[in-house]
């Protein structure tokens, strides 16, 4: 096996992760296990999803999440009508509260989101240019051969694991679902995140658009987080599976 | 070894950032509210910096057609005159009555020359239409078309002094809230007596409140009772955002 690279004096043959993927890996863990709770807090205040850009409680959602009391909203005024047209837009004024924790919920959530953007972005320029990615997380295209890619999706199936290597010697469809996660549903969360944001799209109106709007960024940033979601179930199920004690060690002590 | 006069792709790398990092530096805003010690208000306070450094000064949000126009929630205080039980309420309630005839809108602080602006006086002066989005923290938005006068006519007509560095809102549900002036200045940012061609409804916050179309729909005060201009921060004490456990700048 080649030289570790970035980590001269380490054994031949034994790759162990790099001290900076280790940093990475944790510093990730706990801004997205923040941000996943905050996430929730923020939507059990409106658990309604839209399409477009407009969507509140006096227009049709495309679904409603039963996760908080809001849920069965109810409690409105008579609605009255906003433009001369009696059957177009309406107001009505809310009579009751609703579950409300976001005060703290979105500043945490935004402070977490800065722990996932700053220290994601150091970590995409070095895994790019110092051959990490190259080398370990990006599927060759050889590796991409109809036969490989079945005989792992079988051997998974049938949940043979190999035991942990320790290092970034990733199988087929370990190193496709990282790159999903690094390349796609991170970056997804982030951008659909700062669409989300009345200051940043008047400074850059493509962001709003690229998403069709509003709603649409923040129905996409629920559908994203539910894929990382699933991501991280898989994720540690298969670490579990592989060997948790050396899997753990391979990623904090770096053995 | 000797290395000095070579441009190594670190060293390179590390001039370009800190030349990039001293451009944003000179817009750094000088003046940031304090953060009590506490992580989520020095969250908030890195997230209002990084965007007055790194956002261009005075974009404009997008505005609709009339035919965006869609139904819109009225939520917090609908009524002041009813659910302030104190004297706030009950002269919003005698003002009400009089339809808003003796409403008056005072401009103080830092301005050469405080005084009051009664709804006709403000109407006297020129007016803006937009139709934006309303972004409520909540989640929820509704697209609305809003009449008023520029914030910045408003205060440059009571003439803001130098040392002016932050507007503070005061309503008649008793609430206390404040903006910087890159945003009190925007084009944007108008005092609205008119919603969707009429005059501003009762639960929308009757007879003006303010559009800060470029932060989150709380920092749009209803119920505008006065105005002070102020060379320091103040968060409003128990009556503002963030004594309540609410960040003061909401651009995200």
């Amino acid at each position: 096996m080649a030289e570790v690279p970035g980590e001269p004096g380490r054994a031949r043959g034994v790759q162990h992760h790099a001290r900076w993927v280790r940093v990475s890996h944790w510093i990730a863990t706990v801004s997205l296990l923040t941000l996943a709770f905050t996430g929730l807090v923020i939507l059990m205040a409106h658990p309604r999803l839209y399409w477009g850009d407009a969507g509140n409680d006096l227009t049709p959602a495309l679904f409603e999440l039963p996760i908080s009391r809001n849920y069965q909203h109810g409690g409105w005024d008579k609605p009255m009508p906003l433009l001369q047209d009696a059957t177009g837009p309406i107001s009505a004024s809310r009579t009751y509260d609703i579950f409300n924790q976001n005060g703290w919920a979105r500043s945490l959530h935004f402070l977490a989101a800065w722990w996932l953007v700053l220290p994601g972005a150091a970590y995409l320029l070095a895994g790019m240019f110092g051959g990490h990615f190259r080398s370990h997380v990006w599927p060759r295209a050889r590796e991409l051969a109809p036969h490989l890619v079945w005989r792992d999706v079988v051997n998974h199936l049938r949940l043979r694991i190999p035991p942990a290597s320790g290092g970034p010697q990733y199988g087929l469809l370990q190193k496709c679902a990282y790159s999903l996660v690094v390349f796609v549903a991170a970056p997804l969360m982030v951008v659909t995140g700062l669409a989300m944001s009345p200051a940043l799209t008047a400074a850059f109106p493509l962001l709003s658009r690229l998403f069709g709007g509003y709603q649409s960024a923040r129905t996409i940033h629920f559908f994203a987080f539910v894929t990382l979601l699933l991501f991280v179930a898989v994720h540690v199920a298969m670490v579990v599976r592989s060997g948790f004690r050396r899997q753990i060690r391979a990623m904090t002590v770096g053995e | 070894m000797k290395t000095t006069g070579l441009i190594t792709r670190r060293r390179a790398i590390v001039t370009g950032l800190a030349s990039v990092g001293g451009l944003f530096l000179t817009r750094f805003p000088k003046d940031l509210p304090p953060t009590y010690g506490n992580l989520l208000r020095m969250g908030d306070t890195f997230t209002y910096a990084a965007h007055r450094a790194l956002l261009p000064g005075q974009s404009l949000v997008r505005e609709y057609s009339p035919k965006d126009i869609t139904s819109f929630p009225a939520t917090g205080t609908t009524n002041p005159g009813v659910s302030e039980k104190s004297a706030l309420g009950d002269a919003y309630r005698r003002l009400q009555i009089g339809a808003f005839a003796d409403w008056r809108l005072s401009v103080e602080g830092r301005v050469a020359t405080p005084r009051t602006f009664s709804l006709a006086e403000l109407k006297q002066l020129p007016s803006r239409t937009q139709i934006t989005r309303h972004t409520c923290e909540e989640g929820w938005t509704a697209i609305g078309q809003w009449t008023g006068v520029p914030l910045g006519l408003v205060l440059g007509a009571a003439g803001i002094l130098p040392a002016a560095r932050f507007v503070v809102f005061y309503s008649y549900d008793d609430w206390v809230d404040s903006i910087d002036l890159l945003d009190a200045l925007h084009p944007q940012t108008i005092l609205a007596y008119g919603m969707n061609g009429r005059d501003l409804p009762l639960p929308h916050g009757a007879p003006v409140r303010l559009r800060v179309e470029r932060q989150m729909g709380y920092k749009s005060m209803k119920y505008l009772q006065r105005i002070v201009v102020t060379d320091e921060f103040d968060d409003g004490g128990q009556r503002g955002n963030i004594q309540n456990g609410w960040a003061w700048y909401t651009g995200i």
